[in-house]
Order: C-alpha cells, then structure tokens, then sequence
C-alpha cells in the first residue's frame, strides 16, 4: 500500500467543464465587465452599419449621406423592422415564423377590402391587425397545443395563407385611390429644409421601443428568454410554456398585420400573389444579424434593428452606386454571411 | 492473478498535468495498470479521472512533463486515433454506437471492409466479428441493428469492438450506472473473463460494493491530484473514502437540527402515489416539519421519478399529495410550487438552470411575477436585493449577480439554482442529487444548509446515491427497489441509519 496524501488544495476543479470558471475575479470590476460585455452584445454589428454607410457615401459621389436619403432609407427599412421585431420574440424562444410575408399580404388584403366598404371603411386598420393576430394565434396554437415543430406549421401557413391572400381580391390587386389612411405611408413629420421623418419610421421605432420594453422590463420578457434557453427547465420553474409560446407566434401574426398596414398605405393597394413575397426572409436574416441565437434564448432587440438597418442601408446603397439589381442579390447575401462570420470570430463562444 | 511483482505494467501514466486556462485539472497524477488485472479508479466528482481518461484516449493533450508508457515503452498520445493504435478503448457512460447500424457495422465504424470499387461487403464484416460475438457469448448476431438492443447490450457490442480492436488496455467509465442487477452480474463474468485473457482494465466506479467485488487494487485521486494506491489486501471503505475527501468523513457533518422532528407535525403526505407501475409503483410515505428524510435506492430504483410525480412534473396515475394535512391536486410544476412543494433536479445543467441567463435573473425568476408591478413590469430594485442577499447567505462566489450563471462552477451554480428554490418560500423541499458534480467545500456547505433548514421547520427529502451524506445528513431514511418504497431505517423502531441496513433493502437482500 502506497498512500501518499496531498494537501487538499481548495475548491476541486470541475473535470468536464473546467474551461469556463471566472469566480478569482475581483467582485467590484465584475460588475461592470459584464455591463460592458452586454452593451458590447446589444452594439454588435453597429460597427458594420456604419462602415457600410460611409463606403456607399464615398463610392456614390456623396449622396448616401444626405438627410433626404436617409430619411428614404429609413422607411425602407421599416417595414421590415416592424417584421424582424416579430421574428426576433419568436427566434428568442428557438422557433421560427416563415409565414410572416404571406401574413402581411392577407394584412393588407384585409384592410384595403374593408377600406372600400362605405360606412365602415374607419375599420380598415383594426380588420387588418386582426388578420394579422388570428394568423399567429393559429401558428402558436398548432406549436403549442399539437406540439408540431414551427418550422413545418408556419411552412404551411406561408404557403396557405398565401392563397388566401389571393383569394380575399379575387386574385387580383385591390386599389382604394382615396384610402383614408394613406398619409400613414407617405407623409411624415417635417424636420425642416424640406426633408421629413416618416411615419411608417415612426411606428417602426415605436414598436422597437416597445419590444424591448415587453423583452427587459416585464415578466414576460424574462419568461420568453428562459423558454428559448431552456424550456425543459421552464416548465420546471413553473412557466406556463405553452403560453408564453403563444404569445410569440401571436405577436409575430400581430406584427405582420401592422407591416400589412403599413404595405397597404404606402402603396393605396394590395395583391395577394407578389406583396411580401420573401419578406420573411429578411426578417430572419435582420434578427440573425442582429446576433439572436438560433437556438433560442439570447440576443435583443437593438440588435435587430441594426441587422434591418443594415439590410436597408445595402439595398438603398446598392442602387445608389448603380449596381445591377442581379448583382445586388449576390453581394447582399455574402455580406450576410460575413457578418455573421465576423461576429463569430468577435465573440467565440457565441452560438449563431 | 495481480501480476505486480516487478512485472513491467501493460500501462503507465506517469506525472500527467493538465491545465485549463484558470484551472489546473490534473496535477502530477500517476497510476500504472498490469495486463491481467483490474484496477479501479476513483475519486469524487471532479477529482480529474475523466480528465485523466480523456488523456489517455487523446481527447485531451496533457502538459508537458509527464509521459505514458506501454509495456514500459514511451509513446505519444496526440488524438482518438493514436490511443485506438496502441490498444486503448475507452468505454463512456453514454455509448458512442450508431444506433441505426448494425452491430457489425458498428464494429467495424470506420474501418469497414470494402470489396474493390468502394462497395461496403457485409458478408465479410459478420464473419469477421463472429468470433469475438461468440467469445463473449451475446444473444445476438451481427447483423442486429443496435437501437434494438438493451443498454446493457449495447455495452456488449462496445466492449466486441474494443476486442476486435485487440485493443489490451480496456477502460470501463461507470459502466453499471445503466445496468439490472443480473446485467450487473453478467458483465462483472465478463470482466472477469477479460482479465483471464490478460487484458488490463481501468474501472471507474462510485460503488463501493463493486471495487470489492472487482477490484484488484485501487487508485484514488483527489482535487486533481494523485491521493494514493490501495492493495487487494488493504482495501476498504474507510481507507477509500479517507483517501477521497483528505479527511474523516464525520467531520463535514453537523446535525444542529432538532432529531425529535421525526415524530413532529406533517408536512407532506403521499399516499399511494404511483405512475401506473410503469416506473413507481404505489408509494406512501410522510415527511414531518423540521426532517431530512433520506430517499435511498440503486440508480433506476425510481427515486427521481416518485420526486417528479410529488412535484406534478410527471402525471400522477393515482394517489394523493397532502401538504400541512390539506390534499392538494397536483397537476404542474406551478401547481406544486403554489402548494410550497419545490424541487432541485439532479440535472442541474440540463433542467434547472438558464446557463445563458444571469445569477440575479435565474435566482429570481419563481418571484417574478409576485414581485412585479401589475403582476407585469419587473421590480428590479427588488430583484437586485433579493440576489445580493442570497449571493450573501448561500456565499455564491461569482464576480457578480449580474454575470451568466454558465460561467460559474458547478457548486456556484447549485447555490444559484438552490436560491431559486429557496425564493419561492417553500414548506416542503425536494433534493434530487444535491451534491452531484460539486466541489467538498460546497458540498459542506450545501449539508449545514439542509441543517439549517430544517432547523427552521422546512420538510426535506433529499434522493442522492452517496452513502456517506444519506447516514450523514437524513434523520430517517426510505429506500426504494424496482418503484417500490420496500423498506425504512432510522425511524422509531426501525434499525439503524447504516450502509449495510440500506444496502440490504435496496439490493434486494430483504426479498432473497
């Protein structure tokens, strides 16, 4: 028997994950290395945006930076923004919405249609909201009460609601010349010189403010980070998980019924087959540029914005310097996938 | 049969460090193992044997310093496919089989046999593992497809594949933790056999009646570091988990709650509780204000499962749940925290914590909503002092309450999870496994914790495998066998709290 005993030196190491312990630091600097560590998170591809605007501005004869065009690139990116807001309550619980374009269409089917019925065109905005919400609360209730996985309910609905959209005109367009809430779409609040801040940036900011108010400072922001980290865990603590899914996919729908609004106001007019073809897409890629995990239970909101920012900014910018509609496609994609690769070398142990 | 008398070792690990950035997991470990023997290996969680391993199976790279020898020759470990080269398998807790292959495809996993052209040829990859099949005597064929197959007989066609290998250096990572007691015993023949055939087995084991059963000598490792090697002749308990812990075990428990709770007032009675059969079977039993009532049985015995039913996060086939004498129905975790029941998983990382999440976040997040304003806006002020405090009490050691809980060590993150617990003002608490992964410093601290407790009047019942902090923490203890509760120590009449009165119900000794 050879017993040679060792002092026993303090807490054991953890074996599988030793990699990770960050307990010797000093207790008052913690603090704040963690704040700067999450504002570095909500900052994330800021950076990019910025570097994007002053190329175009220098490679387009100086004209990206001028108040009259971004004041066009920031209603361009608003509808959009107001999707990806959506889409980022629905990733943040490791799900998916591909329906929210389809959605935005029947959206704004539903309210140009009611928009030209006589007395009760004053509805137009409520009845395209509603088709909006009782799309996602279908969504969320097939996710949650038949607990089929997002992907494949909102593929279907991508596809049906689609079709309904088209069959709400007759598959054809609907015009209202005289829509009453048109100003919605194109005017704005006068900023001087002529240059305006449009509303549908307005709302957009609106719902931006409100989403991350909902995300931080309510109990159901908590709930829908814990869900998307950990939903076994959730039901544990006693989360009504199932609601909380709900919510998501309903405020997702909801969401989309504004972007419809928006369309239907900016444009005195909707069609079921080409409106929001594809706009689910940038939603998901404005969120994932915006550093939400796929998985579900990190990333925010001003992230989202920047990602919808960015996507604005290279479509405005594109055009601005006289690159081909053909090649816009292709340098917007690639810059989506460098960015996120820059962000993975940012932060190693982030999960995309 | 030890074949130690000056005889060079099939295997030699000698002055292996290795270090994580913070962390130094393994500190000069040494360990030698001869062809023909069994060694066991142990250590508390956390003390560096899978450290260890996963250096020998070149997962990990040791520092540099130390060396591995072979049959007394030195050699270079640098990744899975050296160590599988020089006869090293390494059989894990979770089985690295392709569940949709069939056994010989498993076995022959990334060597395959192919006929000229790159077309796989079957037929030669069963006959070719037929033999070694026949060797170790399986019920079934090669052509089997392995998700079919038991845990038990999964661990068989691992253990083929290792031999197929001629691999001579065997190590068995917990393998009965899955296991019935008569695959128990088939697989102990086995060892057995294998080491007739001069094969050198590694065994790691937290189960002391097995190192008796098996073990040639015993090598103990402790914080990382080598603690010391035990003979055949010198092994026992005591000895081991001296060598374990650095101390005598008596010592990091204090009972300074009232033993007289035994017979005190009612918090929790189960009456009947069962799942169907399935996996618990009619259980009753009542917990009284101020106990810890110990849960005790092998892995499997459904100790974890009767905790989930009495919590509502598992449907309850039949039975009733009282709390302070009142029947409450239980259908959901939100439904048992209401009626004061909480419960601490055993898997911490996978069903309690929000690892992404901050310490104040997941310590507050059952209080939340009563906390709020409206029952919706955040109470942060609140939520900020009701961390701090607990970082305070249960001396959590983290930079701050506002860093993830991810980055903390296990013991930190029990206390974040414990605290959650503890927030929600629970009258009957349920431990499953408090101290599994933790360090001996916050495992101390977690038993003065359940003292304290009880000493203010809360039910525990705390489920754990570890004999030691079950006679040295609990008041009474239950024991459970196939679902059932088949026996009790240490109440009014009953024997006493000892290892070999638990061990005799929950090996079935009591039926036999």
């Amino acid at each position: 028997m050879a017993s040679t005993a060792s002092p026993s030196t303090g807490p054991a190491p953890e074996a599988g994950d030793g990699l990770a312990i960050a307990t010797g630091g000093k207790p008052a600097s913690g603090g704040k290395r963690a704040q700067l560590r999450s504002v570095m998170q909500a900052v994330g591809m800021l950076p990019v945006l910025i570097l994007l605007a002053l190329g175009f501005h220098f490679l387009g004869g100086h004209r990206f930076l001028t108040a009259s065009n971004l004041s066009i690139v920031a209603q361009q990116a608003s509808i959009n923004t107001v999707l990806a807001s959506g889409m980022t309550f629905v990733i943040l619980t490791g799900g998916i919405d591909l329906s929210v374009g389809s959605t935005l269409a029947a959206a704004a089917m539903a309210a140009l249609i009611v928009s030209l019925v006589p007395v009760w065109g004053f509805l137009a905005i409520p009845a395209g909201l509603l088709a909006g919400l009782a799309v996602g609360l279908v969504n969320g209730g097939l996710i949650t009460a038949i607990g089929l996985p997002p992907f494949i309910v909102t593929l279907g609905t991508l596809t049906a609601v689609r079709g309904l959209a088209r069959l709400m005109g007759g598959d054809n367009t609907v015009f209202n010349p005289n829509l009453s809430f048109a100003s919605i779409g194109n005017d704005g609040i006068p900023v001087g010189n002529g240059v305006v801040v449009p509303w549908l940036a307005v709302i957009a900011l609106v719902v931006v403010l409100l989403s991350w108010f909902i995300l931080r400072r309510t109990v159901l922001g908590v709930r829908i980070y814990a869900v998307g980290g950990n939903p076994a865990a959730a039901r544990l603590s006693g989360i009504r998980v199932g609601a909380v899914l709900l919510f998501v996919y309903a405020a997702a729908g909801l969401l989309a019924g504004l972007g419809g609004v928006m369309a239907a106001a900016r444009l005195y007019a909707a069609n079921g087959l080409q409106l929001g073809q594809s706009y689910e897409l940038d939603a998901i890629a404005a969120v994932i540029l915006g550093g939400t995990s796929f998985v579900g239970g990190v990333g925010s909101i001003w992230g989202t914005l920047i990602g919808a920012l960015i996507i604005a900014v290279l479509t405005n910018g594109l055009i601005l310097v006289g690159v081909s509609d053909i090649w816009q496609f292709i340098v917007k994609g690639l810059v989506i996938i460098g960015a996120v690769t820059l962000d993975r070398f940012r932060q190693p142990n982030a999960r995309t | 049969m030890t074949g130690t008398g000056g005889a060079i070792p099939a295997l030699e690990m000698r002055g292996i460090s290795k270090t994580f950035p913070g962390v130094r997991a393994l500190d000069s470990v040494s360990l030698a193992a001869f062809a023909g023997e069994v060694l066991a290996l142990m250590g508390e969680n956390g003390a560096g044997k899978s450290t260890l391993m996963k250096v020998l199976s070149g997962a990990y790279r040791a520092d540099p310093g130390g060396a591995i020898l072979i049959d007394g020759r030195e050699v270079t470990i640098d990744g899975p496919q050296s160590a599988r080269a020089l006869g090293i398998a390494i059989i894990y807790q979770e089985l690295a089989l392709a569940p949709n292959l069939t056994v010989a495809e498993n076995i022959y996993l990334g060597d395959e046999i192919a006929r000229p052209g790159g077309r796989i040829d079957r037929r030669a990859m069963a006959d070719g593992c037929r033999p070694v099949l026949e060797r170790l005597g399986t019920p079934f064929g090669p052509g089997t497809i392995v998700g079919t197959l038991s845990i038990a007989e999964q661990q068989l066609v691992e253990i083929a594949r290792a031999l197929h290998r001629r691999s001579r250096i065997l190590v068995l990572d917990e393998p009965t933790t899955a296991l019935s007691a008569r695959e128990t015993d088939r697989l102990f023949a086995l060892v057995r056999q294998l080491r007739a055939d001069g094969i050198a087995l590694i065994y790691i084991s937290h189960r002391m009646a097995e190192i008796y059963d098996l073990a040639d000598r015993v090598t103990v490792l402790r914080d990382g570091s080598f603690a010391g090697t035990l003979d055949h002749a010198s092994i026992s308990a005591e000895r081991i988990v001296k060598l374990m812990v650095g101390r005598d075990l008596s010592s990091f428990y204090t009972k300074q709650h009232d033993p007289g709770a035994v017979r005190g007032e009612v918090a929790l009675e189960v009456r009947g509780l069962t799942d169907g059969g399935r996996r618990v079977k009619p259980c009753s039993f009542t917990l009284h204000k101020g106990e810890v009532l110990g849960l005790a049985g092998l892995v499997g015995a459904g100790r974890t499962e009767l905790a989930r039913l009495i919590y509502g996060a598992d449907r309850a086939a039949g039975g009733t749940v009282a709390i302070d004498g009142v029947i409450r129905t239980i259908a959901d975790p939100r439904e048992a925290l209401a009626a004061g029941i909480a419960y601490l998983t055993e898997d911490r990382k996978g069903l309690g914590l929000f690892l992404d999440m901050t310490c104040q976040d997941n310590i507050n997040l059952g209080v939340i909503e009563q906390d709020a304003r409206g029952h919706v806006v955040l109470d942060r002020a609140r939520a900020r002092s009701r961390a701090r405090s607990r970082f305070g009490a249960l001396r959590i050691r983290a930079p701050s309450p506002l860093v993830t809980v991810g980055g903390l060590s296990g013991g930190n993150q029990q206390k974040v999870l414990i605290g959650r617990l503890l927030e929600t003002g629970p009258r009957v608490l349920i431990l499953d496994e408090p101290t599994r992964g933790i360090d001996i410093g916050a495992k101390t601290e977690i038993y003065r914790l359940i003292d304290d407790l009880a000493k203010h009047g809360l039910g525990v019942l705390m489920i754990s495998s570890e004999m030691g902090e079950i006679i040295g923490v609990c008041d009474r203890v239950l024991v459970m066998r196939e679902g059932a509760i088949v026996g009790e120590v240490g109440g009014a009449g009953q024997p006493a709290i000892t290892q070999e009165n638990i061990m005799f119900h929950a090996a079935g000794l009591d039926a036999a």
